[in-house]
C-alpha cells in the first residue's frame, strides 16, 4: 500500500501531451487554409508511423505497451515534426523522420523522459542533412489544390508549379550569392501589412501557434520564461541589427514571424524533457536558442536553424540547470543549490 | 486592534480538498478510559525516557513513569490511576510495524490524581521552569514533538522579538486546533503568556488560515482580552490564507513576519520562535494547573459515520477511538496525521501518543491506490509547488539512483515531507518515498561512520597504550635486574656481617603482624548480597561455583603464565 | 621559417616556465592515499582480511599489495567504494577471507564467565571491561563486531547477537515500482 501524501491531483501525463496536441490545432487549421490539406496528410502518417515505431520499441524494451502509448508523447513528437517538414515531403522522408525521432532519439536513450535530444529537431536536423534539397521543397501559399500535394506526396513528384522557396530561404539565398547586389526589402518586398511580413501565409500560421501558445501559458503547462526569453532575444538581436544595416538584416518582424519561430517559441523550445528546468535556466536556454537561430538563419547554409539551435543547447541544459539552482528556502541571498 | 495587517508569501503550496467541515459541525468530547492503556516510553524527539515504574505497581494520574533520559528527552506520565500490568515491547503506533517499551496500565477506574501543584515560573529560573516543563512531558503537539522546555530559550540575545502561535492548521481532514481555539482561547492565551515570559517575546503573532472564521473570532476576544491586561497591542491574530502548506512551521513564520529560517539553524537567533496552540494550552496546564501532558485533542476522521474530535487519554487504544465514531464498513486501513504527511499504522491496535493530532479512517475509495508511476518528464511542477524552493525532481533523480551525496547537494534535508510534489507530479511519482528512503540512508550512514570513527579512535589508542605498556614494562624489568645484581651484593656482603640485629628481628614481627590483620580483615569482608541466602540461592551459588571451578581446571592450559 | 620555430620555441619557455611556478606556487598538500582508503574501511579491527587492523590493510591496499576485496564487514558497498576511489575494477568478496554479515555485537554470557581476560587482551577497541576472575561485560555500543574476543575464550561463554531493527532505526524501503517491466531497469 502507498505512503502519504494519499491524495493525488487528478494530473496526468497524457493530460499534459493531450492538451498540448489542442493548442497546435489552431496553426494546423491555418496552415492547412493557406498552403493546402498536404499538411493534413503529413500529419496522418506522422502520427501513425510513431505509434507503430513506440509500440514496436516499447515492446522490444518489456514496457507496458497501453500505459505508455496512451501518454500521448509519441503523437506530440510526431506532429512536431510533421509540421516542421515540407507539406509536400515524400512520405518516406517524414516516415524516417519519425523513425529516427522515436527509436533513436527516444528510446535508445531511455525512453520517455530520459532524452537528452528534442526528438523532433533530431529528426530535422538528420533529415536536412541527409536530404538538403527534399526538405527545401516547400508548397506555394495559395496553392491548395490536393491532388497534386498528394502526387508529390505519395506518387511522382512534379514540383515545379508546387513548390516556392520559403522566405528564409530567399533570403538567404538572395543575400548570400556574392554576386548578387540583392537588399532585404528587394527580396520581401516593402508591403509591412500583416499578412506580407514574414512571407505570405505564414505569419498568418504564426499567429495560429501563438494562440496555441497563449492557451498552454493559460493551462500552466509551459512558464512565459521560455517563450519571452526566446522571442525577446530574436527581437533584440534582429532589431539592432536591422538598425544597423537595413539592407543586409532583415528585421524583428520577419524573424518573429517566419519559419519556425513562433512554434519553436511555444511548442519546441519548451519540451521539459530536453530543455532547463529553473526559472534562470529557462531564460538563458531560450535566448541561447533564439542567438543561435539568428546566427544560423543569417550566416549558415540551411534555411531554417532553430533545429541546430535546440540541438546545441540540448548539450548545454544540464550545466545551465547546474549552474542556476534557485536559492532555497531561507538560504536566499547566499550561495544555494551545488556548483 | 488584534488583527494583523501585514503579511508575506511563501512561494509553492497547493489547495488540496479540505475535508474539514465534516468534525467540527460537533463540541470536543472525553473519548472514554478504555479497558488497558498502553503507553510507550518513547513519545518525543531525543533519548528514550527510564522507566519508573514496575509490574504490579500502582499509579495514580500524572504520575511519571518514564523519567527523562537527559535534557534532550521528555518525561512520560501514566494517563490514568490503575494497576501497571507490564512494561513489555508492544507495536508502536509507526509505519515500521515494529515495538518498543510500554508502560501497559489497567486503569482502576477512579481518574485518583497525584497532588498538583502549580509552579511559579516566575520566580523560579528559566533553567528551574525548563525543568520543570521537561518534566511535565510537555512537547510540541503540532505533530514533531519537539521537547518544548528546549525551545523556551531565548537563544543568543535573550529576548525574541516574535513569538508565533501556530493555528495554522493546514492538512486537510485535521480540525483539532480549530476547535481548540473555538473552546478554549483563553487558556490558550494563557499559555501564551507564560511563553513570551520565559522567552522575553516582544509580539505575539498567532497565525489561523483563513478557512476558520470561527476560531480567528474567538482568539481574537481572547487576544484582546490579554492585550488590556498587558496594556499593550502585543497580542495579534494573522488571518494567513488558505493554502497548504501554510502550517509549517518555516512558512508561517515566513508569512507572519516575513523571516525565513534557513534548516538545521534556531529560529530564536533570528528572533522568533513557533509553538503549536495545542502547546500552548499543555504549557498552560502544566504551568498554572500542575498537570502534566497526559491527553490532548485528537479529530478522527475520513471514513466514518460521524467526524469528531475527542480529548484523548495518550494510551487508548485507536480502535477503541475509532469505534466512537462509526467507522464505515470498507473502512481498510488507519492514518495518523492527515492526507498529505499522515502514516499508515500497522495496525488498529497501536495507542494514541503525543504526536496523534488525528486518526484518520482511510478506505480504498477514500483514497484510491495511485495509478501507475511513469517517468519523470522535467515538466517542474514539482518545483512550483515546493514551499521550501527546491528541485524536487532532481532530488528524485538521485535519491532513486542512490546518489545520495548529490541528493543532499540539492538540499535534501531541507525538504520538510509535505507531500506538495507528489501531489501535482502528473507522472504521479511517489516522490516522497524517495526522500525519506535517501534520508533514512544518509542517517544511517551517519550513524556508521561515527561508530568507525569512534572504533578507529579507540583503537589507535590501544596500540599507543600497548606500546606505552611495553616500554614501561622493559623499563622496569631493567630496573629489577640492576637492583637484584645490587642486591646480590648486598647479600654477599651481609654474609660477611655477624646474624641479626634486635631491631630488625622487631621490624619483622611487625610484618608478620601486618600480614595477620589483612588476612582476618579478609576474611571478615564478605560480598554482602552473598548474606542471607535462601537455601535454593545457596544451593544456586554452589552449583555455580562448582561448575565454575570445574571449567576454571579445563581452562589451565589455555591460561597465560602470569607475568 | 626561423622565425616561427624561435616563436614556438619561445612560446615553450614560457609555457613551461609558467606552468612549472604554478605547480610549485599552488601545491596541494594532498591526503594521502592511505587516509582515504581507511576513511572507507568500516574499523572493525577484525583482521579477517589477513592484516592486523583497518590501517594495515589501508596501507596494503594504497601499496598495490593487497586486493581491495578482502573486507567482509566492509561488504559489496565497501569495494565498490574502493574500487571508485582506485579506479580499480570492482571485484565481488573474496570467499576466503569471509562473508557478509548482519552487523552484530558479541555479549557474555555472564554465568559462564569465568573472568579469564583473555577476551579483553583480544578485543581490539577496548570495548570489553573486567579484571581478573571477575565477570567480563561488552559495552554494546563500542563493540565492533569483529569477532576477535570469540576464539580466545576458553568456555565459549561469548555469542554474537545481530543487531535487530528498532523504531529509532528502522529505514524507509526503497521505494517499489508498480510496474514491473521497468525494475528490471531500475535494479
Amino acid at each position: 500500500m502507498n505512503n502519504s501524501p494519499y491524495f493525488l491531483q487528478p494530473a496526468s501525463v497524457q493530460s499534459v501531451m493531450l492538451r498540448v496536441l489542442l493548442a497546435l490545432l489552431p496553426g494546423i487549421a491555418v496552415y492547412a487554409w493557406f498552403f493546402g490539406g498536404a499538411v493534413l496528410v503529413q500529419i496522418v502518417l506522422a502520427s501513425i508511423t510513431a505509434l507503430a515505431a513506440e509500440a514496436a520499441m516499447l515492446k522490444a524494451r518489456g514496457k507496458p505497451l497501453m500505459m505508455f502509448l496512451g501518454d500521448g508523447s509519441a503523437l506530440v513528437t510526431a506532429w512536431l515534426i510533421a509540421l516542421t517538414f515540407p507539406p509536400i515531403a515524400p512520405w518516406w522522408l517524414t516516415v524516417i523522420g519519425v523513425l529516427a525521432a522515436i527509436v533513436i532519439a527516444k528510446h535508445l536513450y531511455g525512453g520517455l523522459g530520459q532524452n537528452p535530444f528534442n526528438p523532433a529537431m533530431v529528426a530535422f536536423a538528420l533529415m536536412i542533412v541527409a536530404y538538403p534539397s527534399l526538405m527545401s521543397q516547400w508548397s506555394a501559399a495559395g496553392f491548395t489544390d490536393f491532388a497534386p500535394q498528394w502526387n508529390a506526396i505519395f506518387g511522382t513528384r512534379q514540383l515545379d508549379a508546387l513548390t516556392m522557396a520559403t522566405p528564409l530561404d530567399a533570403l538567404r539565398t538572395a543575400l548570400h550569392t556574392p554576386e548578387a547586389r540583392a537588399t532585404v526589402a528587394g527580396v520581401l518586398g516593402n508591403d509591412a501589412s500583416f499578412g506580407n511580413i514574414g512571407g505570405k501565409g505564414w505569419e498568418w500560421v504564426a499567429a495560429g501557434y501563438f494562440i496555441g501558445g497563449l492557451y498552454l501559458l493559460q493551462q500552466r503547462i509551459i512558464t512565459w520564461h521560455m517563450p519571452a526569453a526566446f522571442l525577446a532575444t530574436l527581437f533584440v538581436i534582429t532589431g539592432g541589427f536591422a538598425l544597423y544595416d537595413p539592407g543586409r538584416f532583415a528585421g524583428p518582424g520577419f524573424h518573429l514571424f517566419t519559419g519556425g519561430a513562433m512554434l519553436g517559441a511555444f511548442f519546441i523550445v519548451t519540451d521539459p524533457v530536453s530543455g532547463c528546468t529553473t526559472p534562470r535556466g529557462k531564460l538563458i536556454f531560450a535566448a541561447g536558442i533564439a542567438l543561435l537561430t539568428w546566427i544560423i538563419r543569417t550566416f549558415g547554409a540551411y534555411p531554417d536553424g532553430i533545429a541546430f539551435a535546440v540541438l546545441l543547447m540540448n548539450i548545454a541544459a544540464p550545466l545551465i540547470d547546474m549552474y542556476t539552482q534557485p536559492p532555497v528556502f531561507g538560504h536566499k541571498g547566499k550561495k544555494g543549490g551545488s556548483a | 486592534m488584534t488583527a494583523l495587517q501585514r503579511l508575506f508569501k511563501f512561494n509553492g503550496g497547493v489547495k488540496p480538498a479540505y475535508n474539514k467541515e465534516a468534525s467540527t459541525g460537533l463540541p470536543i468530547a472525553v473519548a472514554p478510559t478504555p479497558t488497558l492503556l498502553v503507553i510507550p516510553l518513547h513519545q518525543s524527539i531525543g533519548g528514550p525516557p527510564r522507566p519508573l515504574v514496575k509490574a504490579g505497581e500502582r499509579v495514580l494520574k500524572g504520575q511519571r513513569i518514564g523519567d527523562a533520559d537527559g535534557n534532550v528527552s521528555s518525561a512520560v506520565h501514566a494517563s490514568t490511576s490503575g494497576t501497571v500490568v507490564a512494561v513489555e515491547m508492544r507495536l508502536m503506533p509507526h509505519t515500521s510495524g515494529l515495538s518498543a517499551m510500554c508502560v501497559v496500565i489497567e486503569p482502576d477506574g477512579r481518574n485518583e490524581w497525584i497532588p498538583r501543584q502549580p509552579f511559579d515560573f516566575r520566580s523560579a529560573s528559566p533553567a528551574a521552569s525548563r525543568d520543570f516543563l521537561r518534566d511535565a512531558g510537555v512537547v510540541g503537539l503540532g505533530g514533531a514533538v519537539f521537547p518544548s522546555h528546549l525551545k523556551l530559550n531565548a537563544g543568543k540575545q535573550g529576548k525574541l522579538d516574535v513569538l508565533v502561535l501556530n493555528g495554522a492548521e493546514c492538512e486537510p481532514f485535521i480540525t483539532c486546533d480549530d476547535v481548540l481555539m473555538r473552546e478554549r482561547p483563553e487558556e490558550i492565551i494563557k499559555g501564551a503568556v507564560i511563553m513570551r515570559e520565559m522567552l522575553s517575546a516582544g509580539e505575539v503573532l498567532i497565525g489561523i488560515e483563513d478557512n476558520k472564521p470561527a476560531a480567528i473570532a474567538a482568539m481574537e476576544i481572547a487576544a484582546r482580552a490579554a492585550n488590556r491586561v498587558a496594556g499593550a497591542n502585543v497580542y495579534k491574530v494573522g488571518s494567513v490564507p488558505t493554502r497548504y502548506p501554510a502550517g509549517g512551521a518555516k512558512q508561517l513564520i515566513r508569512v507572519l513576519t516575513g523571516i525565513e529560517v534557513p534548516h538545521g539553524e534556531r529560529s530564536t537567533d533570528y528572533g522568533v520562535q513557533c509553538f503549536n496552540v495545542g502547546t500552548a494550552y499543555a504549557i498552560h496546564e502544566a504551568i498554572e494547573l500542575g498537570q502534566p501532558l497526559i491527553s490532548r485533542i485528537v479529530t478522527v476522521a475520513g471514513n466514518v459515520g460521524q467526524a469528531r474530535n475527542y480529548e484523548v487519554l495518550f494510551g487508548t487504544p485507536m480502535k477503541d477511538l475509532v469505534a466512537l465514531c462509526a467507522p464505515l464498513p470498507d473502512s481498510d486501513r488507519l492514518i495518523m496525521g492527515g492526507p498529505m504527511m499522515g502514516f499508515r499504522m500497522p495496525g488498529d491496535d497501536v495507542p494514541v501518543v503525543k504526536a496523534t493530532n488525528c486518526v484518520l479512517v482511510g478506505s480504498t475509495a477514500l483514497f484510491p491506490p495511485p495509478p501507475p508511476e511513469m517517468p519523470c518528464i522535467r515538466c517542474g511542477e514539482c518545483a512550483k509547488a515546493c514551499p521550501a524552493d527546491l528541485q524536487p525532481f532532481e532530488m528524485y533523480w538521485f535519491s532513486r539512483a542512490k546518489i545520495f551525496g548529490k541528493a543532499q547537494e540539492y538540499n535534501l534535508f531541507d525538504c520538510i515531507e509535505c507531500g506538495c510534489c507528489a501531489y501535482v507530479c502528473p507522472s504521479r511519482i511517489p516522490l516522497v518515498d524517495y526522500y525519506r528512503f535517501a534520508k533514512s540512508e544518509i542517517w544511517a550512514r551517519e550513524v556508521e561512520k561515527e561508530a568507525a570513527d569512534v572504533a578507529r579512535d579507540r583503537y589507535e589508542f590501544r596500540l599507543l597504550r600497548e606500546e606505552r605498556e611495553k616500554q614501561e614494562k622493559a623499563a622496569k624489568l631493567a630496573a629489577k635486574t640492576a637492583a637484584g645484581r645490587e642486591k646480590a651484593a648486598a647479600a654477599l656482603a651481609e654474609a660477611a656481617k655477624p646474624a641479626a640485629t634486635p631491631e630488625e628481628d622487631a621490624k619483622k614481627a611487625l610484618i608478620a603482624a601486618a600480614l595477620e590483620r589483612a588476612r582476618t580483615e579478609k576474611a571478615r569482608v564478605h560480598p554482602e548480597n552473598t548474606a542471607d541466602l535462601t537455601p535454593e540461592q545457596q544451593a544456586e551459588v554452589t552449583a555455580i561455583e562448582a561448575r565454575r571451578a570445574e571449567i576454571r581446571e579445563m581452562a589451565k592450559p589455555h591460561l597465560r603464565p602470569d607475568d | 621559417m626561423l622565425e616561427a620555430l624561435l616563436v614556438m620555441a619561445l612560446g615553450a619557455v614560457v609555457l613551461g616556465a609558467a606552468l612549472g611556478y604554478a605547480a610549485v606556487r599552488f601545491r596541494v598538500e594532498g591526503d594521502p592515499l592511505v587516509e582515504k582508503i581507511d576513511a572507507i574501511l568500516p574499523q572493525t579491527q577484525c583482521g579477517q582480511c589477513g592484516f592486523p587492523g583497518c590501517k594495515p590493510y589501508a596501507t596494503a591496499i594504497a601499496k598495490g599489495e593487497a586486493e581491495i576485496n578482502q573486507c567482509p564487514p566492509g561488504g559489496e558497498e565497501g569495494i565498490h567504494k574502493l574500487a571508485d576511489l582506485l579506479g580499480r575494477e570492482f571485484k565481488p568478496l573474496s570467499a576466503e577471507h569471509g562473508i557478509e554479515k548482519p552487523k552484530s555485537v558479541a555479549v557474555i554470557d555472564e554465568q559462564a564467565c569465568i573472568g579469564c581476560t583473555l577476551c579483553i587482551q583480544a578485543c581490539p577497541v577496548d570495548a570489553i571491561v573486567g579484571a581478573a576472575k571477575q565477570m567480563h561485560t561488552i559495552v554494546a555500543k563500542q563493540c565492533t563486531g569483529c569477532e576477535l574476543c570469540l576464539p580466545p575464550c576458553p568456555v565459549d561463554c561469548i555469542s554474537m547477537q545481530p543487531i535487530g531493527e528498532s523504531v529509532e532505526s528502522w529505514k524507509w524501503k526503497y521505494p517499489v515500482f508498480k510496474i514491473n517491466p521497468t525494475q528490471r531497469e531500475a535494479a
